[in-house]
């Protein structure tokens, strides 16, 4: 290992083809920029839906989000992804299988993003959840009171306020978002973490690559919690204390 | 007899249940010493950030941001690489007994110093007025009322753990993944053993989860 | 109008409502008073089907509440409801407030709702109020906006639940003067509440419980006269002479 700090590696060509080192990290950035957003962006989907049917009065439906969330809760996320990689296209029907094998594109861009999406929307569920369910009972009742449905309720009482009682919560999860897709580097993504083992491994410049991808993480965790806060101060309701429930 | 279940070779598995025990053993010895040494450096690191001295308060809080805002892999592999340049050679299975202790303390400084500040003002006055110092009211009373607070979250924290350690796998080590992952590679059944991981983790986590669950609502009556 | 038939009702075990019945014709102010616990405020949740009840038949207008086929939303449009805890939707304006059920449920176009609405924000005195939100009015101001919301749907009936008991003392009057308002215009109400002034001034009857039993039913001057039942008798002696 090499003790000489030399900032000038970042600009030195990489062994790997990919043209020099600061490019390699910046590869690596979108990697996981992509695969983070991506994964957010179905978190939230997945998430809100199955939130909403989890405080619904179908029992079924219900008992198969809870089951959802449970299952994607207790199971460590790099095991979620070898089972998605390795053993789906093994018991999917042998032609969807082979399709995942040989044709997918970008198959662990894919597998990541979607693994992702799946893991961080149990925990959006679960805030989901105890955010409608943190509104006051009568909220419900007054909206059923005056007439409207039961969906509408929801769509113009219950959610509105559900969702500005979760952004606090959901920033931490958002973040997450992008630490957790350091773990794809697990199935050979080339995200962040990946590139700088690559590039310790080919530079010997130990403190320089670690500094460097470490003020990216830092960098991009600081964006996400500015735009979460701008969201937050948009959402804000006159006359209430920010995130207050009731 | 097929030995087939679930998807799993169960008589492979069974073939190997003392690579694969030692695994777990792993898994659940590194959970309890970060849990530990992770809770005693989280309660300094909350005491420095509720502290009335600027510098402690701000040496803390940088701590913990930064700890927050990168991903554990990459803390992991901060060690892995550092302690061999720095001079250490401990080999990696202990060195991320370390890792593990110091990341994992940023997370339950949190959760301490929420619990903490979850108790009145009113108590700290009402414990003065007895004529208790702050050590004493500290002890006696606010302390005891924000661990139970705080228990069910420190808990939860601490299952999350339990599930972190499985990251280890990425440097070599045999946790309970780890050892899963040898099995399954030298006997080419990775669809086998990859379920019986997700099983095994699920058969421990799932469990505990529901307890606390259960743990988090008594506690929440009580209150 | 409003028909009660011999309702029952059980959270598991517990039985929270025990045969009752009763009545209150259109016109009529009725006042449902009682010890806390005793299933009042469940009672007339069950009117317009907010809580539902296992035994017994409730019907608004000959529409049967219990009634599975019924349209419940239908229903409770014609029916205003004011709660304990105002209610009032805290992400949208009091002219959003007024303005969301006529629209949604009325399909009043949006300038129809908001003259409406404004004229009632206007009879409740809080014309100047229009563009703010709940969280910056007092809690009697919006006590008066959940009231003007419930109108803004020309209800049949009103039914209050408890409309003053979470109102700092100040500000308690403010909000019976619409209701004795009301009262005198000939709307058809049933109000759980303890104020018995409120029942002297404008009850036509005013209905007794006590462990989910109606266990009084009587002309205003005959309960406040002479009350038949003992529980009846402490329960004024207690709730009057303090």
């Amino acid at each position: 290992m090499n003790l000489h700090i030399d900032w000038g590696v970042l600009l030195q060509e990489s062994p790997t083809g990919d043209g020099p080192y600061w490019k390699l990290l910046l590869t690596g950035l979108k990697w996981t920029t992509a695969t983070a957003l991506s994964g957010w962006l179905l978190a939230l989907v997945i998430g809100a839906v199955a939130g909403v049917i989890r405080t619904a009065p179908i029992r079924a439906l219900a008992l198969l989000a809870d089951a959802y969330v449970e299952v994607f809760r207790n199971i460590p996320f790099l095991v979620q992804l070898f089972f998605w990689f390795f053993v789906l296209p093994e018991i999917l029907p042998a032609g969807a299988g082979r399709w995942m094998k040989q044709d997918m594109p970008y198959p662990e861009f894919l597998t990541a993003a979607v693994g992702l999406g799946l893991f961080t929307g149990a925990r959006v569920a679960e805030q989901v959840k105890s955010g409608i369910l943190s509104l006051s009972r009568g909220q419900k009742n007054a909206g059923l009171a005056l007439g409207l449905t039961l969906p509408q309720t929801y769509r113009h009482v219950l959610l509105p306020m559900a969702f500005r009682i979760v952004i606090p919560p959901l920033t931490s999860e958002f973040m997450n978002t992008f630490k957790n897709s350091a773990v794809a580097l697990a199935i050979g993504l080339t995200e962040l973490t990946f590139q700088m083992k690559q590039m310790v491994e080919y530079s010997s410049q130990v403190i320089v690559t670690i500094f460097a991808v470490t003020v990216l993480y830092m960098f991009m965790a600081l964006l996400v919690n500015r735009l979460m806060a701008w969201i937050e101060r948009r959402a804000r309701v006159p006359g209430m204390i920010a995130g207050g429930g009731k | 007899m097929s030995s087939h279940f679930l998807g799993v070779d169960w008589q492979l598995v069974a073939d190997n249940h003392e690579l694969l025990l030692g695994g777990l053993r792993y898994s659940l010895t590194l959970t309890a010493s970060s849990m530990a040494f992770g809770i005693v450096l989280g309660c300094v690191l909350a005491l420095m950030r509720l502290a009335d001295n600027a510098l402690l308060r701000n040496i803390a809080a940088s701590y913990v941001n930064l700890f927050r805002s990168i991903p554990l892999v990459l803390v992991i592999f901060w060690f892995y690489f550092l302690l061999p340049f720095f001079g250490f050679k401990l080999g990696p299975d202990k060195s991320v007994f370390i890792t593990f202790a110091i990341f994992e303390a940023a997370y339950y400084c949190e959760i301490i110093r929420a619990g903490i500040q979850s108790i009145s003002r009113g108590q700290v006055g009402a414990a003065q007025a007895l004529g208790l110092t702050y050590a004493q009211s500290m002890r006696y009373v606010i302390l005891p009322q924000a661990l139970r607070n705080m228990l069910p979250l420190l808990l939860l924290q601490t299952l999350v753990l339990f599930q972190d350690t499985s990251l280890v796998t990425i440097i070599g080590i045999k946790d309970f993944m780890g050892s899963n992952v040898v099995v399954a590679s030298n006997n080419g059944a990775l669809k086998e053993m990859y379920t019986f991981a997700a099983l095994g983790y699920f058969c421990v986590c799932f469990p505990l989860s529901m307890a606390l669950k259960k743990l988090h609502k008594r506690i929440a009556v009580i209150r | 109008m409003i028909e009660i038939n011999k309702v029952s009702k059980w959270y598991g075990e517990f039985q929270v409502l025990t045969d009752c019945s009763t009545s209150v014709a259109k016109g009529e102010v009725v006042v449902v008073c009682g010890p806390s616990g005793s299933g009042k405020s469940t009672l007339i949740k069950c009117v317009n089907g907010l809580e539902p009840f296992q035994s017994g038949t409730i019907s608004v207008e000959g529409t049967s509440v219990g009634d599975p086929k019924t349209n419940l939303p239908k229903l409770r449009a014609r029916v205003g409801m004011v709660f304990q805890n105002f209610e009032l939707f805290p992400h949208l304006s009091i002219t959003e407030n007024l303005c969301l059920a006529q629209e949604k449920v009325l399909g009043r176009n949006h300038d129809e709702a908001m003259e409406k609405g404004l004229k009632l924000l206007d009879r409740v005195g809080l014309k100047a109020h229009a563009g703010k939100f709940p969280g910056q009015l007092s809690g009697g101001q919006q006590q008066r906006v959940a009231i003007a919301r419930a109108l803004a749907m020309d209800p049949i009936a009103m039914l209050f639940d408890e409309p003053t008991s979470a109102l700092d003392p100040e500000m308690v009057n403010e909000v019976l003067d619409v209701m004795v308002q009301l009262a005198k215009e000939g709307m058809t109400m049933m109000c759980v509440t303890h104020e018995m002034g409120f029942a002297r001034k404008v009850a036509n009857r005013v209905i007794f419980m006590d462990r989910g039993s109606i266990v009084e039913d009587a002309h205003k001057d005959e309960f406040f006269g002479q009350p038949r039942s003992e529980r009846a008798q402490a329960f004024l002696s207690k709730i009057l002479h303090h």
